[in-house]
């Protein structure tokens, strides 16, 4: 549509164009009052989207009030691209993870590569050079030809986006339940490594300087994606979708090289990501954080496509571009470094003082708003809230252990399962390894890469088992947390914070509110108890399919530093003779278990219980026993059960195999996911030292020479099998999932 | 027998990375009249004898399996082969 | 000695080959821009892994065509070694320094896993380091790996033990008589799909890798000290 053929003012209002744009009767009533008069078409664009939930959170702002956010480690906070934390020696740790889960739904491989070059750029905005990536990933259970067709492409999407750059794809998690079917989750992390002396911030400081427009070229992609988020799927959206946007990691690599190299010069005073709701946004919001204005001459924009509109421009969200502000008199020397990687860097506008976000396009001034008015003063809504029907029911139901007939077999089934099953079929298709840091690569507890120069490492995780959480979402949340931070610990890291990516359903229904509010506590519960405070994240709302909400899923993404690198511990065993012990008391407890899942094919019931204190004196138990040298492997047991994080011990390890014995009843001994324990192995000679660390370790068995798996209970043998046996049903599930027919 | 020759481009308003990527390149090499490159693939496809109206057929395959619709748009030219 | 490390838009190996040379190796090493007209300071000459250009269009064809891969030509017309690794390797065989070209692996999907390979001939100046047939474990990480050439070329690749190392077991990409990785007539350009660079220290799983990188030092020191 070209400028002349857009709707005027009259029309906006009278017929309520607005609400097309997802904007409500009271919201352009607030904007008629902000403005002191009706706003025209461009201009109901930009507040329509900097008002949708993607952008302002105004459904989410008073459950993100909850979180704790602060801790003496903390740089910075939510509120700007990424969060940082300091890890000591003048450096510090970037990280955030954000969700792309509509655009994946729609167009898999691009959605999930564009999602992760966004939030590459969250990261590279702040001035840290990206060290690792990470993807936390829920999909259908791989039963529909749409279904493995959205898994095998969204993984292909990471992998070529990821692998392009050059950026090693180093962990994460993937769970299959039959909620996602129609609406996957994807969502990317990115951590980054930076010195302190080089930290930015978006803003538009310092009137008269100059606002620079740097990377790729806009054209219509995208235009709206904000609002899309922020809607259910279903047919009609589908008909509504924007233009795709592709992902161009050649072109994200060079703009990565580029603004590094600008972060070192001190002719730069902002920078950011120009990423939901592009040019609005990035304007905006660094004019907002400064106090100032910015004014742009829209027809300076570099353009891919002919005769864009201020609105198409404004709205856009084609990829791989970045706002600077950038000193006055100084913009050759920016221009230079992006000139060296063939990138474009044009001066479109200046700060003013003005507090206005004031467009310019073909001599006139198309758009005239308050910058605070769009970043800031989003309206707020207090979303009613209900306990569902369905919590009290599960509530009423006693926790009870499933029947089960073959131990064995049931091991080898939920080793089958897609959710417990190996994800190599997933990580041989990222590159891992590139930049040469990956201590711990895919398929241990947490991922580890060293600090270069140092002898430091960090350690990653991402984590979220959101059967407990649509059980008891303040249960849920709280185990989420601590499970992520069992993970840090088992690996040799103290957990520094977490970044979380907040998915659920439709917000407007008072059942999916209440679930977000009670996850929300338990999340800010355990990262009090556990001193890892939220630096940042996103919301991703709206996740329904015809109706069907997904499981409430607010993955947790956790980065830990190693003080050493000799702390570095993986899940496998090591060597024949070392004592096995479990750590932790186990409980009844198949509440949104994966053994219940097999059996009855559906969750019910309570969700496991924790005891925050208890995790938090636990982790810190092992986390000493780790840094005093006396563990040899760790693994936290989590969906499975003792047995399967007994059986994962053993895969990888040449030639080892496990032999204990169990107390109590059998199905919970082996299979109960009992909240706070851990696995792990001590060489006989260190066992008094490690039993006066941790004294309430029981010791269960012996690692052995023989490549068998074999487990006792009270009352002779439980399940006993080969290595291989278990390891082949285990690896080969996804792989064989993925090639049958639908 | 009939020969299909099946075109399918990235729509319109989708960016083409390979094509802008290629495109700098020649302008490094002196071929600055270029103006703008997409890139996308072409198909050869040879039909035996059928029933079904053979526009239907190459509109099923392409909207089924030979272009993704979502970003790539297609066309063809029917050829008749000896 | 004193390497480069060749550094092209996409590149994303440079800095893994960096730290090989100056960390585990402790010779000299430089980045060189893709524009750079001299190579004339260097001794030796590495093409490392990544993305050159996104491997848009074929993989290293638009890397051919910088500036520097005519000095890269040069110097390897004057017998200096040069080492391409992964993207590397492609790029030496679309700039014509070694025969055959690499295609999509067989199953179509990026690979990153670590292989066994045997080395094939350890008469070479970037193997003398190993025992002949010995194997060793390098990480792979690539889309595009599978070496093919026509008969011809392989029939003189085989007959000039110019095939320097094949896959040792698992065959990943489909390459031909499990090649993966072959020199020059000379013998003084080897191009390989492994990424010796990425197994230089214990720390990282392994350091096999090292010892091609210390044959190119031995060999240029024998040769600069007679």
């Amino acid at each position: 549509m070209s400028a002349s053929l857009e709707p005027t003012q009259e029309q906006i209002k009278e017929q309520k164009l607005y609400a097309s744009m997802g904007m409500s009767d009271e919201e352009f009533a607030m904007v008629e009052n902000i403005l002191g008069r009706v706003p025209n078409w461009t201009e109901t664009g930009l507040f329509s989207v900097m008002w949708s939930e993607h952008c302002s959170y105004k459904n989410s702002k008073p459950v993100l009030r909850k979180f704790p956010t602060k801790g003496p480690q903390v740089l910075q906070g939510p509120g700007e691209g990424a969060g940082i934390v300091d890890i000591g020696d003048e450096q510090a740790v970037v990280f955030k993870m954000e969700s792309h889960n509509h655009p994946s739904a729609i167009e898999p491989y691009q959605g999930a590569a564009t999602g992760v070059g966004g939030i590459i750029r969250d990261v590279f905005s702040m001035g840290a050079r990206p060290i690792a990536m990470l993807n936390s990933l829920r999909f259908g259970e791989l039963q529909s030809k749409r279904g493995k067709y959205l898994f095998e492409e969204v993984v292909a999407g990471i992998a070529g986006y990821g692998n392009c750059i050059g950026i090693p794809t180093v962990g994460g998690e993937i769970q299959f339940d039959p909620c996602y079917e129609g609406n996957p989750l994807v969502n990317a992390m990115c951590v980054g490594l930076i010195d302190h002396k080089d930290i930015q911030r978006g803003i538009a400081a310092g009137v008269g300087n100059t606002v620079m427009y740097v990377g790729a070229k806009t054209g219509r992609d995208g235009i709206h994606g904000a609002t899309f988020a922020s809607e259910e799927l279903s047919e009609a959206s589908e008909e509504k979708r924007p233009a795709v946007q592709v992902g161009d990691p050649f072109m994200e690599k060079l703009l990565l090289e580029a603004c590094l190299e600008v972060v070192k010069s001190d002719a730069l005073v902002g920078i950011q990501d120009m990423g939901a709701a592009g040019l609005t946004s990035s304007s905006a919001e660094m004019a907002s954080k400064a106090g100032s204005g910015v004014e742009m001459n829209l027809d300076l924009v570099p353009q891919r496509e002919t005769g864009m509109t201020a609105y198409e421009m404004m709205l856009s969200e084609s990829q791989e571009r970045m706002l600077l502000v950038v000193k006055k008199g100084r913009e050759d020397e920016i221009k230079t470094i992006f000139d060296k990687y063939g990138l474009d860097a044009v001066a479109i506008g200046r700060v003013t003082d003005d507090k206005m976000l004031r467009l310019v396009h073909k001599g006139e001034v198309v758009a005239e708003v308050p910058a605070d008015a769009l970043a800031e003063d989003a309206p707020v809504y207090h979303k009613p809230s209900k306990e569902p029907a369905y919590f009290a029911e599960f509530q009423a139901i006693e926790n009870s252990e499933p029947e089960i007939e073959d131990y064995k077999e049931t091991l080898l089934g939920l080793l089958k399962a897609p959710t417990v099953a190996s994800k190599e079929w997933v990580y041989d298709q990222y590159d891992y390894q590139v930049r040469t840091n990956t201590i711990v690569a895919p398929g241990s507890d947490a991922a580890v890469l060293r600090v270069r120069g140092t002898n430091k490492g960090l350690a990653m995780t991402t984590d979220c088992n959101s059967r407990y959480i649509f059980l008891d979402p303040e249960m849920g949340g709280k185990i989420a947390v601590a499970e992520a931070a069992r993970n840090i610990v088992a690996s040799g890291g103290r957990p520094l914070a977490i970044t979380d990516c907040l998915n659920f359903g439709n917000p407007e229904k008072p059942e999916i509110f209440w679930q977000i509010e009670k996850s929300a506590d338990g999340i800010s519960a355990a990262c009090t108890a556990l001193n890892a405070p939220v630096i940042g994240g996103n919301v991703s709302l709206y996740n329904e399919r015809s109706g069907e909400a997904v499981y409430p899923t607010p993955t947790i993404g956790m980065v830990g530093l190693v003080e050493d690198l000799s702390h570095v511990t993986t899940q496998q065993v090591k060597a024949a003779g070392d004592v096995v012990y479990l750590v932790g008391e186990t409980a009844t407890e198949f509440g949104g278990s994966e053994l219940q899942k097999l059996i009855f094919g559906k969750i019910f019931g309570k969700a496991p219980h924790i005891d925050l204190e208890v995790e938090a004196s636990r982790q810190e138990a092992i986390l000493t026993a780790i840094r005093e040298g006396l563990l040899q492997s760790a693994h936290d047991v989590s969906e499975g059960g003792v047995a399967v994080a007994l059986a994962e011990k053993t895969f990888g390890a040449k030639d080892l195999g496990v032999h204990v014995t169990l107390e109590g009843s059998a199905v919970t001994a082996l299979f109960s996911e009992s909240q706070s324990r851990f696995i792990v192995t001590v060489k006989e000679e260190n066992a008094a030292a490690f039993e006066k660390v941790i004294p309430e370790a029981k010791k269960i068995g012996i690692v052995t020479d023989d490549a068998l798996i074999s487990i006792n209970g009270d009352a002779g043998v439980l399940l006993e099998g080969t290595v291989e046996e278990f390891r082949s049903a285990w690896k080969g599930a996804i792989p064989c999932l993925v090639k049958s027919e639908a | 027998m009939t020969k299909v020759k099946i075109y399918v481009t990235l729509r319109e308003s989708v960016l083409d990375p390979q094509g802008s990527a290629v495109q700098g390149s020649l302008a490094k090499m002196g071929y600055n009249e270029v103006q703008d490159i997409r890139i996308g693939k072409y198909l050869e496809v040879v039909v035996g004898d059928t029933e079904r109206d053979l526009d239907s057929l190459v509109k099923e395959m392409c909207e089924k399996l030979l272009a993704n619709t979502v970003i790539e748009d297609y066309r063809y030219e029917v050829e008749e082969a000896n | 000695m004193k390497f480069a490390v060749l550094v092209f838009p996409g590149s994303n190996c440079d800095i893994d080959m960096y730290h090989a040379i100056k960390d585990e190796l402790g010779e000299e090493v430089e980045y060189v821009w893709h524009d750079a007209t001299d190579l004339s300071e260097f001794d030796g000459v590495l093409v490392p892994g990544g993305f050159s250009y996104g491997d848009y269009l074929r993989c290293g064809a638009m890397a051919n065509q910088s500036n520097v891969m005519a000095e890269v030509k040069k110097f390897a017309e004057a017998g200096k070694p040069v080492l391409g690794v992964c993207n590397g390797f492609q790029i030496l065989t679309e700039a014509g320094l070694l025969p055959g070209a690499l295609l999509r692996n067989q199953n179509l999907k990026f690979m990153c896993r670590t292989v066994g390979l045997k080395v094939e001939n350890n008469d070479t100046l970037f193997t003398n380091q190993y025992e002949a047939g010995q194997i060793i474990n390098l990480p792979i990480a690539h889309g595009e790996g599978n070496y093919f050439c026509d008969d011809e070329t392989l029939a003189e690749l085989k007959a000039n033990n110019r095939i320097v190392f094949t896959y040792s077991g698992e065959n990943p990409n489909g390459s031909l008589e499990d090649i993966a990785g072959i020199m020059n007539e000379r013998g003084n350009v080897l191009g390989m799909m492994p990424h010796p660079e990425r197994a230089v220290e214990a720390l990282l799983g392994s350091d096999d890798g090292l010892k091609i990188f210390k044959s190119i030092v031995k060999m240029w020191r024998e040769s600069h000290v007679s």
